[in-house]
């Protein structure tokens, strides 16, 4: 039986985590430097460069500063540095992250410079470790959690293995009463009718179909031949041939499950169940979104072989395939490529899934972590002014 | 030998090779729905997590996987050959 607890962070606000970060937050571009410098300075601190945060407006403002909010709040993490040029952005990211109850301060650039900006945020985050580093571990149900899954260089061993597995794994958890994000709007084309029949309101439905065909408008309007992109030319080779068949491949991942609601990218889940989040089927825009939205641990199937992982969530890797098992067995946390030859059943690989989350998420790094992956993407929606 | 393919459902028109299968062999696969077993002759490699066509696909007929359509055929396909971008294509996006 997989463990109903896991060695985790209760938070102020009564949200569980996997992970004790003490986070220097750059709204935009311009202040990347000064937070990879403070980074350095003190120890037990991590910077997440970004390149955007300048001249955005509208529903792109909106989404980036979510995700922002939405980092910092994140369960994962303790307290946090926002780095800014000018003060009144830094502020509202700051003030959105300290309604959780977490340590926040904020430092405008302009008003010091960098190294005035440096001296007076190590101050701060100096202060901020040293009571991170107090913070204790305890057992956590799993049904305060909130988790994601995604896949990446997705073949047909995904969607005949890997992804079932998790689809066994998520529907275990919200058994428990956990709540898990599922999402890549692009990439369910040619499932969509699967996915809409399981909204447990018509509501719900509709606000998926619409996300779904908004899309859709986007590429007819491009002119483009999503053909050429979608499935990859990783898909292709691992024997994936249409859209179609790898969108059912990738919904395997959601299991029997039906689905309480279809939030916005980077909006925090209302409930506990299965969500539908409106996103990108790039790995870390994904998984950056699903932090933002307070997942503190994601599940990520691969065919061919992607090495995604995330700054703020661990992101447990298992591949079926066994070729990729060994070929790329630095980034793979689970291989489940008994499940080919059915030495493994579905049931069991679901639970070596959630064997290893409890693992991870009790401490030990995954693989992504181990080897440095801190892709933090933001996604943007058109460009900037 | 063990399996060396799985198809997802009785009334799919392709397998997934589970190992690298090669023209000539006879392989045997499992529907994972009802635990059939079934047996082909391979008309042409399909390397691992390829699919390979468990019946004859004629061009502009649909193809079915997971019991559903995954894509028009576009070229007539034999049973036990490669089934990919050569010859099945996305109905989608089109």
């Amino acid at each position: 039986m997989p463990s109903t607890t896991f060695w985790g962070y209760r938070r102020a606000n009564g949200s569980v985590g996997t992970r004790n970060h003490v986070l220097i937050l750059p709204v935009d571009d311009l202040s990347n430097a000064a937070a990879e410098t403070l980074s350095h300075m003190i120890q037990g601190t991590m910077a997440i460069p970004h390149p955007y945060g300048r001249l955005q407006f509208g529903e792109d403002l909106d989404l980036t500063f979510r995700t922002l909010i939405g980092a910092g709040a994140n369960p994962n993490v303790a307290a946090v540095v926002v780095l800014c040029i000018e003060p009144k952005w830094g502020k509202l990211v700051a003030d959105g992250i300290a309604k959780t109850g977490k340590t926040v301060a904020s430092f405008a650039i302009e008003d010091a410079g960098d190294i005035g900006t440096i001296a007076a945020a190590a101050k701060a985050l100096r202060e901020f470790v040293l009571d991170a580093s107090e913070l204790k571990r305890e057992w956590l149900p799993v049904s305060d959690a909130i988790f994601s899954v995604k896949c990446g260089e997705s073949d047909t061993t995904s969607g005949l293995a890997s992804n079932p597995a998790v689809g066994s794994a998520v529907e275990w958890l919200v058994e428990q009463g956990a709540t898990v994000i599922f999402g890549e709007t692009s990439e369910i084309t040619g499932a969509e009718h699967i996915v809409a029949a399981r909204f447990q309101t018509e509501e719900g439905k509709a606000k998926y179909l619409r996300m779904h065909q908004s899309y859709q408008d986007l590429i007819i309007q491009s002119g483009a031949d999503l053909l050429g992109s979608q499935p990859t030319q990783g898909n292709i080779k691992g024997g994936l041939s249409t859209i179609e068949e790898k969108a059912l491949g990738n919904i395997q991942k959601i299991g029997n499950l039906t689905i309480v609601d279809a939030i916005e990218p980077a909006v925090a889940p209302s409930g506990k169940g299965l969500y539908f989040m409106d996103s990108s089927s790039a790995a870390a825009e994904m998984v950056t979104l699903c932090a933002a939205a307070g997942s503190m641990f994601h599940f990520f199937t691969t065919g061919q072989g992607n090495i995604i992982g995330n700054p703020i969530i661990p992101v447990l890797k298992t591949t079926a395939n066994p070729k990729t098992a060994k070929i790329m067995s630095d980034h793979i946390d689970v291989d489940l490529s008994g499940m080919l030859t059915r030495e493994l059943t579905l049931k069991s690989a679901g639970e070596k899934l959630l064997d290893m989350m409890t693992r991870i998420a009790g401490g030990r790094m995954s693989c992504s972590e181990a080897l440095g992956h801190k892709e933090f993407v933001l996604t943007k929606l058109y460009r900037s002014a | 030998m063990a399996h060396g393919f799985l198809a997802h459902h009785a009334q799919d028109d392709v397998g997934v090779a589970t190992r690298d299968l090669h023209a000539g062999e006879v392989v045997e696969g499992v529907y994972m729905d009802t635990e059939q077993v079934i047996s082909l002759t391979l008309a042409t490699d399909v390397p691992l997590g390829h699919k390979v066509a468990l019946k004859d696909l004629p061009a502009n007929s649909e193809c079915r996987e997971y019991n559903e359509i995954i894509g028009r055929i576009t070229a007539d396909i034999a049973k036990g050959e490669l089934v990919h971008v050569h010859n099945i294509k996305s109905i989608r996006w089109a």
